[in-house]
């Protein structure tokens, strides 16, 4: 059943040029959808404006962004807040710039359940500790005193993951959640996500440039390419073959330690300018 | 073939200013615990290993941007790990440097012109500007791009404007410390090619520090695997890769997200 449809949705820099051109795509209840791109591609912007947190200087131009039956774009801008607010979360890419670095851990994680959910403060430390647990933090009581520097960035990370799972929501958007991590850990969390998500039956919008990753933890992925998606396929299919000549070009560009005479190809001048007509980009 | 760089006991630590007492000196954290390796001339040597494996660290003595406390590095000959400023000031053209942000560690004040002729002023070179258009040239960049600011390009020609800073000084050794973790893979491909052209063409001899081992292994003939401020393996790329004797290469291995939905994680 699809939970988020994002329908010809276009967005623009206020009077410059498109961001976004007529994207489509949609992800089913406990799905894990891939955004891949090259940087400037758009994929965080998708995930940005389905939690209605574009920067100011952007604005929808058109299109629809229907969450569970209902288009977040026609509703006034508090009743989306409350909407998205209940059922939709974020995982960031930076794990210490989302933490305030002068509170500790606990409130962080708790005030948004009392402040915003109206959940009480015991309730609401209760489910963080029972969270902290799953992310295979052993000792919360420790952690929840602790400020954000005197974490390593894998626990940060693990401690904003459980944040995100904390109200369960039925779609969590996971912008680059382990770019700024070392290959190690970034197995764990990527795991650690995977298996939170299939546990809780949550929807995943994966933003990533690694088609590694999207490899390990998607089920179906959108390749997007100056704002626009190129290809939509199921992992299996895009992985045994791409269709669009530009994720063709994106895999190949990929690097494979186990076949060092593969990946690492440029993507070809002419697959650039085939891909930038196709788009409308100049 | 002779060592460009000869490493014997290498030691380096810093003062651990979160634990320093309100009086009294911080004590000492030791980031390299004593280093042993070789690199010859005109090879390219990948480093790797986690975050806080000391890596950049031994990357910054290796060009001596840091003091090491204790052991030889001998660079062409010489052991360059405790001479002052000025005796480095003469070597220091001959080992080089490429960083990993292009943004940061490019002046975003001076046009991409200055950037790569202010080295080339300050160690005396002549026909300055005849040399900042070939290093251009030789790092597929439009000789235009020297009117350009840092702002005005993109990332990976950003790290291109980088790798002609580095080259226009006809530097021996050059030093590249993450320098395409940043990138696209499309641009990382094409600086990675590059670099793999100006090593061939002007005989130089590279380290490349990278948590990439997809990377390293494509570039880098020979890989030493670093953890906890010791090396763990130091072998040649291929053996390595075929046949990963330490424990903890083979965890880095296997923590490789290879772009293929077969690949099992346990």
């Amino acid at each position: 059943m699809t939970y988020l449809s994002v329908r010809d949705l276009t967005v623009r820099l206020k009077d410059g040029p498109a961001l976004l051109r007529s994207v489509s795509l949609d992800v089913a209840a406990g799905e894990v959808r891939g955004l891949v791109g090259e940087s400037g591609a758009g994929k965080s912007m998708i995930g940005k404006a389905i939690l209605g947190i574009l920067p100011r200087a952007v604005e929808v131009v058109s299109g629809q962004i229907v969450l569970d039956g209902v288009d977040l774009l026609a509703l006034p801008p508090a009743a989306r807040r409350v909407r998205v607010g209940a059922t939709c979360a974020l995982i960031p890419q930076d794990p210490l710039t989302a933490l305030n670095p002068s509170r500790r851990i606990g409130p962080q994680m708790t005030d948004r359940l009392v402040d915003i959910l109206g959940w009480t403060r015991p309730d609401a430390t209760a489910r963080v500790r029972d969270l902290l647990a799953e992310v295979q933090i052993a000792d919360a009581d420790r952690v929840l005193r602790q400020y954000p520097h005197e974490l390593s960035g894998g626990m940060r990370q693990r401690i904003l993951i459980a944040s995100a799972f904390a109200a369960e929501p039925r779609l969590i958007v996971a912008d680059e959640p382990t770019t700024a991590l070392d290959v190690t850990v970034q197995k764990q969390i990527l795991k650690l996500i995977a298996g939170m998500q299939a546990r809780h039956g949550t929807a995943l919008l994966f933003v990533t440039h690694d088609l590694g990753v999207v490899s390990k933890v998607c089920q179906s992925l959108s390749v997007l390419y100056a704002g626009k998606v190129v290809e939509d396929a199921a992992v299996r299919a895009f992985f045994a073959g791409p269709k669009h000549p530009y994720s063709a070009a994106l895999l190949a560009a990929t690097p494979k330690y186990t076949d060092p005479g593969a990946g690492l190809q440029p993507v070809p001048a002419d697959v650039i300018a085939a891909v930038r007509a196709e788009v409308g980009n100049d | 073939m002779t060592d460009l760089y000869e490493v014997k006991g290498l030691r380096l630590s810093l003062a651990d200013m979160t634990r320093k007492p309100l009086l009294g000196p911080a004590p000492r954290l030791e980031i390299l615990k004593g280093l042993d390796f070789t690199i010859p001339k005109g090879s390219v040597l990948g480093i790797v290993g986690g975050s806080g494996s000391g890596k950049s660290t031994l990357g910054r003595a290796l060009v001596r941007l840091l003091e090491p406390s204790g052991g030889q590095i001998r660079f062409d000959g010489v052991d360059i790990a405790h001479l002052s400023d000025r005796e480095l000031r003469p070597l220091r053209r001959r080992f080089q440097m490429i960083f990993q942000d292009p943004m940061s560690s490019l002046n975003p004040r001076h046009r991409v012109g200055t950037i790569i002729a202010e080295p080339l002023r300050l160690h005396g070179f002549d026909g300055v500007e005849r040399r900042v258009l070939r290093a251009l040239d030789h790092v597929g960049l439009p000789r235009d791009f020297a009117r350009r600011y840092p702002h005005e390009v993109s990332g990976g020609q950003r790290q291109r404007v980088g790798i002609a800073r580095a080259i226009a000084l006809e530097p021996e050794f050059i030093l590249a410390d993450e320098i395409v973790s940043g990138l696209d893979v499309s641009s990382q491909a094409q600086v990675l090619n590059l670099l793999e052209g100006l090593v061939r063409d002007m005989g130089l001899t590279l380290a490349f520090i990278s948590h990439d081992l997809s990377v390293v292994r494509r570039l880098c003939a020979r890989v030493m695997v670093m953890q906890g401020g010791q090396i763990v393996e130091n072998r040649e790329t291929a053996a390595m890769f075929s046949d990963p004797r330490a424990q903890y290469t083979r965890d880095l291995l296997d923590a490789i997200p290879l772009p293929d939905p077969d690949q099992i994680w346990n």
